[in-house]
């Protein structure tokens, strides 16, 4: 007690845990609020370069309803988008139609039955699965997908809303699966040992206890196989046939809204219309993103405030 | 009045010659005991006593851990466990409350509804019924029943725990094994929840594991003392309290000499 009333704040400096602790703390925050930075400055270049064609030079009318795309033709070019969100959007509902129920299966195989050196092995080659480039598989499309395609459905064209559906399934799974078989391993094992105890199979263990609770994490997997099919370039330009088109059956070829961007942008001049109209196809592309990833997040929120 | 009992009560629950290991590891060591119809029988002992083990044998819990290996012979009215062919209608006659609270990510009426639908039963009026004669029963309906589709994991350790109770109840079982289950519960819950068990004696058998000497003495008509996987002594509760033990280490324990 005498020490204290001496005046000297005893004790009261600044080490070098301290300093060390603010240092940490501020290159976390630079870590954390880089993200934020970089989101927002992709959208304000994005919307620069597009956002007042968008509003005030396109016809939005046309861009939304018309299926011509003919951004090079004189006098009057047409900024039509139909053909291009009909393309993408048919590609990547066949892909989740494809996907989803594999990567869950799959998921739930990894996470609930395969177990010691069967899971271990599964894992390394969904993983493998996962790091495969997108233009192999848009090649495995082209040259193995493709001939398949005309074989069996006897069909002059093999690349097609089928063959980029099926290869963008393909390449969405894996990661829809690992991320799938997280959600799974996040659930306690408690959650199943009580289950068990009650006399559940392992089957009624699987989907009235472990799958509610992992819903959560489960939509997220597949919103992200959704964000990866929707933004995915490469191998939708090899395996859609690029060619625009309104499909009337999955047979047929169509091209892609982000392949669109691929393959014109380097070709137009900077400033142009045409140049604009592909950012405006840009803001499309980032709109959809935002609205996917809000739809997920109400979608989690929602679900826990009315329980 | 116990001896009487002693002679005429068919056992509901015979244990023989019950060794569990977990690799090398012996867990517990040829016990052999037998559980009477109707009565509470409380497990005491420190903790690697083999009482969980011993439990975890009884609905055949062991085969879904990694290690763990029984042997002997534990029939639930005459009939060994392990001849069941269907070890989830075995899982279904038995409740079980686990040490911590575990209240299934389900709403609150659904964590009590779920071992009815296992069962098969899917009519909302039964599932109804169900659902408040067990939580009623595990003196929880009172206090949720304005909220029976809010989330049962939302709700506190102590009302989890009953929830857990209400839910074993749901299976109907004609026997009830309890480990710990005070461990996260407060003391008043703890009373109310010894009160349900004294009342459920009429209609179940109860196997008490507990950590609490005078939980056992309040409830258990008969008690077993484990330790080290032996089973030391088992015997009218009384008994071992009066002393009238037949090994030193029992009125060690009991007294707080060790453990």
């Amino acid at each position: 007690m005498a020490r204290k009333e001496g005046g000297s704040a005893g004790g009261d400096h600044l080490g070098r845990e301290w300093w060390w602790d603010k240092i940490a703390q501020a290159v976390l925050f630079g870590g954390g609020i880089s993200a934020i930075v970089f989101v927002i400055a992709i959208f304000v270049f994005v919307a620069q370069q597009g956002l007042g064609f968008a509003l005030f030079d396109l016809d939005l009318a046309t861009f939304f309803t018309s299926p011509q795309w003919r951004p090079t033709s004189e006098p009057e070019p047409i900024f039509g988008a139909l053909a291009l969100i009909v393309g993408t959007a048919s590609i990547t509902g066949l892909a989740m139609l494809v996907s989803v129920p594999f990567s869950i299966g799959a998921a739930i195989f990894i996470g609930e039955f395969a177990s010691g050196r069967t899971r271990e092995i599964l894992k390394v080659l969904v993983e493998l699965l996962a790091a495969i480039p997108s233009v192999v598989w848009g090649f495995i499309g082209l040259m193995v997908m493709s001939p398949l395609l005309m074989d069996v459905f006897d069909v002059p064209v093999g690349v097609s809303v089928l063959n980029a559906g099926l290869i963008l399934g393909l390449m969405a799974a894996p990661i829809m699966t690992t991320i799938a078989e997280d959600a799974l391993k996040a659930v306690p094992d408690g959650f199943r040992e009580a289950a068990e105890a009650m006399g559940a199979t392992r089957w009624q263990v699987i989907r009235q206890v472990v799958l509610p609770s992992a819903k959560n994490g489960l939509v997220a997997a597949v919103l992200l196989g959704v964000g990866r099919g929707f933004g995915e370039t490469m191998a939708v330009l090899m395996a859609s046939g690029h060619s625009i088109n309104m499909p009337s059956s999955p047979l047929d070829p169509v091209r892609a809204l982000t392949a669109t961007i691929a393959a014109e942008l380097g070709e137009t001049a900077r400033g142009s219309e045409h140049y604009r109209a592909l950012f405006s196809i840009g803001i499309l592309l980032f709109a959809v993103t935002f609205v996917i990833n809000l739809l997920a997040d109400v979608f989690v929120r929602g679900r826990r405030a009315s329980r | 009045m116990v001896e009487v009992e002693r002679d005429t009560a068919v056992s509901k629950l015979e244990v023989e010659g019950l060794t569990i290991r977990y690799g090398e590891t012996v867990a517990l060591k040829d016990v052999s005991l037998d559980v009477r119809p109707n009565e509470i029988l409380g497990i005491i002992g420190p903790a690697n006593s083999g009482k969980t083990s011993f439990l975890r044998a009884i609905n055949r819990m062991d085969e879904m851990t990694d290690g763990m290996h029984v042997s002997g012979r534990i029939a639930l009215d005459g009939t060994d466990v392990r001849r069941w062919r269907n070890v989830y209608a075995l899982r279904r006659r038995i409740g079980v409350v686990f040490p911590l609270p575990v209240g299934l990510p389900l709403s609150i009426f659904d964590n009590v509804a779920l071992s009815p639908r296992l069962r098969g039963v899917h009519d909302r009026a039964s599932l109804e019924e169900i659902v408040e004669r067990c939580l009623t029963r595990a003196a929880l309906w009172d206090e949720v029943k304005d909220r029976l589709h809010s989330l049962g994991s939302l709700l506190s350790g102590g009302q989890q725990q009953r929830l857990t109770i209400a839910r074993a109840l749901s299976q109907e079982p004609d026997l009830l094994l309890l480990d710990e289950f005070s461990i996260a519960v407060d003391p008043v819950t703890t009373m109310r929840i010894e009160d349900i068990l004294k009342e459920l004696r009429e209609e179940m058998t109860i196997i008490l594991v507990t950590n609490l000497v005078q939980q056992a003495r309040r409830l258990a008509d008969r008690t077993a003392f484990f330790l080290k996987g032996d089973l030391v002594e088992v015997g009218p509760t009384e008994d071992l309290f009066m002393r009238r033990v037949r090994d030193r280490r029992t009125t060690d324990y009991l007294e707080g000499r060790f453990g």
